[in-house]
This record gives structure tokens, sequence and C-alpha cells, in this order.
């Protein structure tokens, strides 16, 4: 359960101008060739640490119950399980796939 | 600072119960609504793996610009939802009402550019079913990217229309005065709903725009 | 309580009166109501199908409807039997009356939250009706592309419309039981004093939340599909249908945990009751409930073995197909061990919930049959499956689910039914069941194929079985229909506790006032405590009314 946290103006403002900036790394990174796939995990990888600042600070998760986490995070395991099961199965057809 | 009555619902036992009750109902529902982008990311990636080449070259198309700078957008857009939740639960009636707005006009400026950017797709021939053109080698497979593309950002944006909704509802709330530091679940709540669709698009953004960038 | 009242007393059903006060009810209790009423209905209808489905198949040859009528009527079976009777029956009907009572609530976490899961269901049901009245769908329940998504002349995304509507309907339900089930259990009711019904249904809520978003987004990809002419599951753009069927099955096999599990909760109840002793092993049982609903969700795949999915993944999903029938057998035998040195009333929720052992045993062990990858090939799409998803929802799901109401009838309504007649009707219902499903297991292995209208002519004596088997099921389901509606009215004036069961749901009036309990409880004992006396087990504390 979340107990009354009010964040400051000021930790906000950090975890804002942290999002901004890693949009702006990801879409310069965008454009330089890493090889590949490195490109893709590089894009997912910094998506996910933005995710992860507005689910900690903006949601709050970091200051909130177990359970919350648990809540929060059962959707994105449920997603791949999801993407992991239909993945194993389209990685793994012989031949010609689809 | 307002006086907004802290009498809780008659099941729960005290109010402390039903903020958590209800703070939990939120996040329980948002697991559900990443189930449900969840599985057409998960068509899309399949996808992306089959058809690299073509969905790298589809997404070229899509405009880089728009795309980072409605990003942007969305990401101020949590930050003043952010503030307005801060200024809730510090009763503080004015700030709340201005920074929903705030978070209202950067929701429709994001909605804006984004029906822009399917407009100029329809001028593009870029829109499966209805007088799609594209390289032929690539174009069947180029369909597929673009079906997604549309689905993808087609529910997010029926998801941001529903905020701007729920927002104009905080808004007539605030504006009554039904928040304080005892009580401000709504705006909290509706928060957490804004933050998630911000999340969706931060992965919506990389995952159709930024592909093929770096094959130039 | 005689028959000479001078006062009446007040309770949930006569506290006020009206349509718009049954309508416009934040009352748990009187949502199940609506639901129960609602899923009644569906159960008939979907029942006419059936009727349909079988006379049709007394002959060899298509004589009573033509082949398009039949793809028609198996899959508005299909669709009304799953999402308009199955899925929401015992949660929607037991659940919503229950959960609270067995927690010592007032009521749900979101009581205008739940009557709005109803009317969105009623929404649901409306748009499927529509489309079924407009001429109906014929892609098969499983809505398998690209025949759904682009080839099938009929009312698909009017039913889809429907389904994803009542899908909805289903997470809001979950979504309340989860957040009732964490925060509104009484004092000294932990989660290892709670009844496995309670069990059950979290785990139940649990595959609503994870699994319903995903048919949800799959039909909402075919409709825009038929709509906008996208290429998702179409090949001739280099579509996928085997897409499509994971992301179908990905829900659609939960889904089938969310029709036993709630089944499974209610037999834990009602063994318990009936043999005066606590379930054998009730940390294994309470257990194995999340772990079906959690394994359950790594299986979907055991739909797809002949579909074109890799072999691969078809033996990684055959070998995570036994590994989930294991929490299912530990249930079965932790019951049969309870009924070791009982005290074994047969009553009629009894007959119900013995025939649910044996009848779910024998479906749960055919469905091992088909996770056998070289056997599923020889008897996927045949009769053998329909008759292992029978065996199990019909066979289980519907005889926990009559044996759930039959006990708790008195508490919900305040009568009792003739219980003469519910034991002759559950025997009907047995009997009827078993001579209707048993011989599909013989076409099935003996190679006839599911949703076909004309059979070879060595198959009609089974077929003729199997029909003559469905008018005694008919017959065994329209009693309980007649003879509960009866008791409203002539029935015998129920106490609170006719059962002497040990639930909190028993220690209230019956029927129970609006709030519940006069009383907030206290539990000071884990469920099913039938050695002690009910005084033992509760304390009553302050005023429950705010």
């Amino acid at each position: 359960m979340k107990a009354e946290h009010v964040l400051s103006v000021r930790l906000y403002a950090t975890v804002f101008g942290s999002l901004l900036a890693l949009t702006l790394l990801t879409t310069g990174v965008a454009f330089i060739d890493l090889g590949g796939n490195w490109n893709a995990l590089a894009a997912v990888a910094i998506a996910i640490g933005k995710a992860l600042l507005v689910v900690l600070y903006f949601m709050h998760a970091r200051y909130s119950s177990r359970l919350t986490w648990i809540f929060a995070a059962a959707g994105f395991l449920w997603l791949t399980i999801l993407i992991g099961g239909t993945i194993d199965d389209v990685l793994t057809r012989e031949g010609i796939g689809f | 600072m307002s006086e907004a009555s802290a009498v809780h619902a008659h099941q729960f036992d005290d109010i402390s119960q039903q903020h958590e009750a209800s703070w939990n109902g939120m996040w329980v529902f948002l697991a559900t609504e990443v189930m449900f982008f969840g599985g057409m990311f998960t068509g899309y990636t399949i996808y992306r793996y089959a058809y690299a080449q073509a969905f790298a070259s589809a997404s070229n198309h899509l405009d880089i610009v728009l795309g980072t700078i409605n990003t942007a957008v969305l990401i101020c857009s949590s930050f003043t939802m952010a503030l307005s939740v801060r200024s809730a639960q510090l009763g503080l009636r004015k700030p709340i009402m201005i920074f929903l707005l705030l978070t209202m006009i950067l929701g429709a400026v994001f909605l804006g550019i984004k029906f822009t950017e399917y407009y100029q797709k329809f001028d593009e021939h870029l829109v499966p079913g209805y007088d799609f053109s594209y390289e032929p080698s690539l174009a069947r497979p180029a369909a597929i990217f673009f079906s997604f593309y549309f689905a993808l950002t087609g529910v997010h944006a029926l998801h941001m229309i529903i905020g701007i909704g729920l927002l104009t509802w905080l808004m007539v709330k605030a504006w009554r005065d039904r928040f304080s530091r005892e009580y401000n679940t709504p705006v909290e709540l509706v928060g957490l709903y804004w933050h998630f669709v911000d999340i969706i698009w931060i992965f919506l953004f990389p995952l159709l725009y930024l592909l093929g960038r770096h094959l130039g | 309580m005689n028959g000479h009242v001078t006062e009446r007393r007040l309770h949930y059903l006569n506290v006020n009166y009206g349509v718009k006060s049954w309508l416009l009810t934040t009352d748990h209790k009187r949502i199940a109501w609506l639901y129960l009423i609602s899923i009644t209905f569906f159960f008939f209808i979907g029942g006419l199908f059936a009727t349909l489905i079988r006379l049709e198949l007394l002959t060899p040859q298509g004589d009573l409807v033509q082949s398009e009528t039949y793809n028609k009527l198996f899959t508005m079976h299909g669709v009304t039997m799953v999402f308009f009777f199955l899925i929401p029956s015992i949660p929607a009907v037991l659940g919503n009356f229950l959960v609270p009572m067995m927690i010592g609530a007032r009521d749900l976490a979101f009581p205008r939250l739940n009557l709005a899961s109803w009317y969105i269901f009623i929404v649901g049901g409306f748009f499927t009706i529509a489309a079924a009245a407009a001429g109906g769908v014929d892609t098969g329940w499983t809505f398998y592309t690209p025949y759904s998504s682009i080839y099938s002349n009929t009312h698909v995304a009017l039913t889809v419309i429907g389904i994803f509507t009542t899908g909805f309907s289903s997470i809001l339900t979950g979504l309340n039981f989860i957040v009732t089930i964490h925060t509104m259990r009484a004092p000294g009711l932990t989660w290892f004093r709670l009844p496995l019904f309670i069990w059950a249904m979290y785990a139940t809520s649990i595959i609503f939340i994870l699994g319903t978003p995903v048919i949800a987004i799959a039909l909402t990809l075919v409709a825009l599909e038929r709509l906008f002419h996208f290429g998702i599951f179409d090949p001739a753009y280099g579509g996928d249908p085997v897409l499509f069927q994971h992301l179908f099955w990905f829900y659609s096999h939960p889904a089938v945990y969310i029709m036993i599990l709630p089944g499974m909760g209610v037999e834990s109840e009602l063994i318990s009751c009936f043999t005066r002793k606590r379930v054998y092993g009730y940390r294994f049982v309470a257990f194995s409930s999340v772990a079906i609903a959690i394994i359950g969700f790594l299986v979907w795949g055991h739909h797809m073995f002949v579909a074109g999915q890799s072999v691969h993944a078809g033996m990684v999903f055959s070998l995570l197909s036994f590994l989930v029938a294991i929490p299912s057998a530990i249930k079965v035998f932790n019951w049969t061990a309870t009924l070791y040195k009982g005290s074994v009333l047969l009553s009629a929720p009894m007959l119900y919930a013995l025939g649910f052992i044996g009848l779910f045993t024998i479906g749960g062990l055919t469905g091992l049959f088909l996770a056998t990858l070289a056997v599923d090939v020889h008897v996927h799409d045949t009769y053998f499956v329909i008759a292992h998803f029978h065996y199990i929802m019909v066979g289980g799901a519907v005889m926990a689910y009559l044996g759930g109401i039959h006990f708790w009838w008195p508490k919900m309504t305040g009568r009792i039914y003739p219980e003469s007649w519910a034991r002759i009707a559950a025997l009907i219902i047995f009997i009827g069941f078993n001579l209707t499903f048993f011989p599909q297991f013989v076409l099935g292995y003996l190679g006839m194929p599911r949703r076909y209208h004309v059979y070879p002519p060595e198959f009609q004596v089974l077929n003729v079985m199997s029909t003559a088997g469905a008018s005694i099921l008919a017959v065994g389901y329209v009693l309980p229909l007649l003879y509960l509606i009866w008791s409203l009215r002539y029935g015998a004036i129920a106490a609170a506790n006719p059962w002497r069961a040990r639930g909190l749901e028993w220690q209230t009036a019956s029927p129970p006032p609006t709030d519940n309990f006069e009383l907030t409880p206290i539990v000071t004992e884990a469920a099913y405590a039938y050695e002690k006396e009910p005084e033992e087990v509760y304390v009553f504390g302050k005023p429950a009314h705010v």
C-alpha cells in the first residue's frame, strides 16, 4: 500500500530530464550501425530504462508495497511468456516459415 | 487547502483500506492493459524477425522528427501529470487544475501530431487495404508493418483519448474542490493510467520508428 | 422461525422492491441473481443449439440442416456455452454471492464496478444474439484465420465485438475479486484459514486478468482485418494464421481453467460439509489452485500440434501439459482422502460432488492422451476431443455449478428445495451425461471427425446412443429449473445453517441482511473445523455497520 509519499519537484524534474535525454539518445543511436541485432537491443534496453524511471518514480512504485510490485511485474512477466512461447515456435520451424 | 470530506465507502472499514484497494485495483487493471497491448507486440515481434528487411525499410517511411517530438510531448505530459498528483497530495486546488490542463493540452498536441502523421500516410499510399503502394519486392510484408503501425498507434491513441476524458472529469472534480490531503485517490489513479499510456509509447516509438535508421 | 411471523425480518431480497432496486443495485448478492438469470437464459440457448446438432447427427446424411447451417450451429453452441455460460457461471453467480460473505466483508471492494460488469456482460450478450439472429457465424468458436478474417461471409465482426465485450466484464469481476480478497478479509482470517472456494476464486481471477486481454486483442485484430483489409493473418501478405492461434489459445487454454477451477472450489466446500471433515491436505489443495492457474498459461500450444507449429514447440508444450495434470490430480486424491472415514451424507449437492470426482477424472485422464503428441495426431479434431472437454466442462464444471446452486440455495433464497426431486435430477443428469458423451470417446477413437454434419454409416449406432443420452440429459437440466423456481414460493423456510456447515456464510441469516453480518466476525480457526462447534470458531465483534 502506498503511504503518503510526496515526492519533491526536483526529483520529478530530474526524472523528466533523464527521460528526455534518453529519448534523444535512442533517436541518435538509431542512426549508428552497431552491427547485427545490437541496434534493436539497444533501443529496447533504453526503452526499458525509460519505462523503469516512469514506473518507479512517476508511478511511485519505488515507494509502494511489495504487493504493488507483484502486480506491476506480473503483466510484464506474462507478456514474456506469451512472446517467448510464440517466438519459440517461429524460430524452430524448419524450412520456409510463412 | 480544501476541506473535502474523507468519508469512505460503506464496504470499507476506513479510508486507508479504501485507498489501498483503489490503488491496487488500478495496478491490476494496468496488468490487463500490458497483456492487451502485449498481444500486438507479440505479433509485431515475430514479423519483425521474419521480415527484417521489409520492416526496416517500411519503418524509414515514418517521420522520425514528428515521432521524436511526440515522444518528448508525452514525457512532458507525464511530468505535468506527476506534478498534478503531487498538488493533489498537498491539497492545492489551483495547481492541480493547472497541471491537469497542461497535461490535457500536451495530450491533445500528441494526438494532433499523430493524426497529421496518419494523414501523411494516406497521402503517401501507405495505408494497407486502401490504395496501398510500395516497392514490389517488399510490398507484402511492408503492408504487415503498416497494419501493425496503425493497429498499435490507433489503439494507443484511443487510450489517449480516454485518458483526456478522464483528465476532464478530474478537472471538474478539482474545480468543485473535491480533492484534499486526505482524499486525492482519483487523481493518483488517473495518473497511473496516464503514465502507463506513456510507457506504451516509450516502447512503440523505437519499435516502429527507429528500426531501420542505421541502414539509411 | 415457524409459519407465524409477526415482524418481517429485513434481508437483502425484501429490503426494497421494484425493477429499479434490482437494475441499479450495488449489492453483490443481487448482482449474483442478475447473473444467475442471465446465464441460465444463455445455457438454454446454447442447449437449443446442442439439441439441433444432436438431432442432425441421428442420421449419417445431412438431412436436417445444410452444412453451412450446421457450421453455424456448432459455432453458436460453442460461443454461447463458453463465453456466456461457463466462464461467468460459478464466478459471477456463486463467486459474487459468496466471496464477500466467506471473508466476512460487507460487499466486494468495488460494488458499482460489479454492477457495471453485469451490464457489460449483457451488452456483449446482446451483440452476440444480434449476430445469431442476423444469421450467425460459421467459423467455429475458435475463429481460426484466415477463414474468419477474410473468407467467411457470416457475422464475424458482430460476434467478436460481443465476445470482446463480455470478456471485459470478466476482467472486471476478476479485478474485483483479487482486490477484495487481498484487502477486505475479516480480522483473524489469514490466507491459510480461507475456504478453498476463495483460493479457487483467487486463482481464477489471476487467469481473468492475465489471459482475457490477449483474446481481446486477437479478436480485435481479426475484426480490423475484416473491416480494413489489413494483412496481419493473411498468407497472401506473408501473414501467419498460426500467429492468431497462438494469441487465441494463450487465453483459451487458461480459459478452460477459468471454467473448472471454480468448480473445484465448490467441490472442496461440498466434500468437507458432507463428510463432516476438514479437506485433506488443505495447503496442497490451496497451492494446487494457484499452480493450475500459473502452469495453465504455459501449455496453450497443445491445441496446435497439427496446426503448423514447430515440432520443437510441440514437444515443449506436450511436456508442460503433462505437468499441469499434477495439481489437478492432487486435488482429486485429496478429495478422495477426505471421503475416507468421513460421515457421508448423500444429499443432492453431494451426489453432484461425487459425480464430479468421477467424471472430472475421466475428462482429465483423456486430456493426458491428447497431450501426448503422437496420440493427438490421430485424435485431434475428432469426437475424442469433444468427449474429453465435455467430460470436464459438463461432467465437471456444470455438475459443480449445480451442486453449488443446490448447496447455497437455502442461503440465497431462505428456502429449501425438494431434496428427493433434486437427487433424482442429479441421477438423471449423471446417466444422461454418460450416455451422451462416452460413445463420443469411441467415435473419436474410431475416427469420426468433429464439425461434420455427415458421417460414415458405421458410426450411426453410437451417434444414436449419444443423442438418446442428450435427451435424458435435457430432462435432467429442466427439472432443477422447475423445482428450484417452485421452491421460491412453496419450499420450506430455511434456517441460517440448514447443512450445519462451518463456513462464515452460514453464520448469518438465510437470506442474509444487505450488509451480510449484523456484527463483524472475527475468525479464530482454519476453515472446515467440523470437529468444533461454530461458536468455538467465530467470535462476533463490534457492529458491522459503519
